[in-house]
């Protein structure tokens, strides 16, 4: 039996984001054990939230482990989606606005559990995105 | 008229709609018709969320968009109306007869309903609806992004953005 710990957080986003970005953090990092991918491509309000409810209940077959979503856009379907989830699942944590940063973050967190993993890759994503080589931020930064 | 689109989306609130056209169109405000969505505080909130400080959202029941259409079509802020379903538009246009056209933005699978582009499934009764709604003379069309060519309704209807 495989040692490797199942995934531990969905990406859902518009169009193949969240492929696309899983895909980078796979190819950073070697860890694709960390990350679902989900595209809301030509799905209604109602099939992203039972496509993402059938996901969260898979990863989480105890019923609590799962977690975190991340999602691209606040507006998107996916994070309405993903609201409507978090009523029924309070433990669950839900970041919008995700990029490449934040993601890399949150797999290689040491924090003790997925909410405070989550904070500390909104911190890290927030942080990352700058105007390179000056600008109002003053030298640019150094990125994750 | 400042009311310069009235959609049909089945994911109302998305990014399509509050990026999408909201940036081209420079939209100020969105007239969200649902009954339930009217109803519940915390709908509100999460469709609020998703949408800019600089941007309105009036929640509106059918009845109370009947009754204000004439105020929101006299905003001169650029503003976008929006149902989740085509009897909502259809029962709207027919409650006012001041609605010009409306964009079919996103209907999505259920059963049903045929696909007719890639973003527009219909069930008999719907494709009859918006035949109905043409034929009364309002201009019917889908695009679900500005950059999109304006499908009219008969195109739509022989699935020619299938191709």
């Amino acid at each position: 039996m495989s040692s490797a710990p199942a995934p531990r957080a969905i990406v859902a986003g518009h169009g193949d984001f969240a492929a696309g970005i899983v895909s980078a953090v796979v190819q950073i990092t070697g860890r694709d054990d960390v990350f679902v991918a989900l595209s809301n491509r030509g799905m209604s309000a109602q099939d992203v939230e039972r496509t993402l409810r059938e996901r969260v209940e898979a990863l989480s077959p105890d019923g609590g482990a799962v977690a975190v979503i991340f999602t691209d856009l606040p507006a998107g379907s996916c994070t309405m989606a993903a609201r409507r989830l978090q009523r029924e699942r309070p433990g669950l944590s839900v970041v919008t606005g995700v990029n490449l940063a934040a993601l890399l973050e949150f797999v290689f967190s040491e924090a003790g559990d997925a909410a405070a993993a989550a904070a500390e890759s909104v911190e890290k994503g927030r942080k990352a995105l700058a105007v390179a080589g000056g600008g109002a931020l003053g030298g640019g930064s150094r990125g994750a | 008229m400042a009311l310069e689109l009235y959609r049909i989306d089945d994911r109302l609130i998305h990014g399509q709609v509050v990026v999408g056209w909201g940036q081209p169109l420079d939209l100020r405000f969105i007239v969200l018709v649902d009954e339930e969505v009217a109803a519940s505080d915390w709908e509100q909130e999460l469709y609020r969320m998703g949408v800019p400080p600089e941007m309105d959202v009036y929640f509106e029941s059918l009845a109370d968009a009947a009754a204000r259409l004439a105020e929101h079509q006299a905003d001169p802020r650029a503003g976008l109306l929006l149902t989740g379903d085509i009897e909502t538009m259809a029962r709207l246009v027919e409650a006012t007869r001041a609605i010009p056209s409306v964009n079919l933005g996103g209907i999505h699978h259920k059963t049903g309903r045929v696909q007719r582009l890639r973003y527009v499934f219909l069930s008999p009764a719907e494709e009859a609806a918006l035949r109905e709604l043409s034929r009364s003379g309002v201009e019917v069309t889908a695009q679900d992004v500005p950059a999109a060519r304006p499908l009219p309704l008969d195109e739509v209807l022989a699935g020619e953005g299938n191709r």
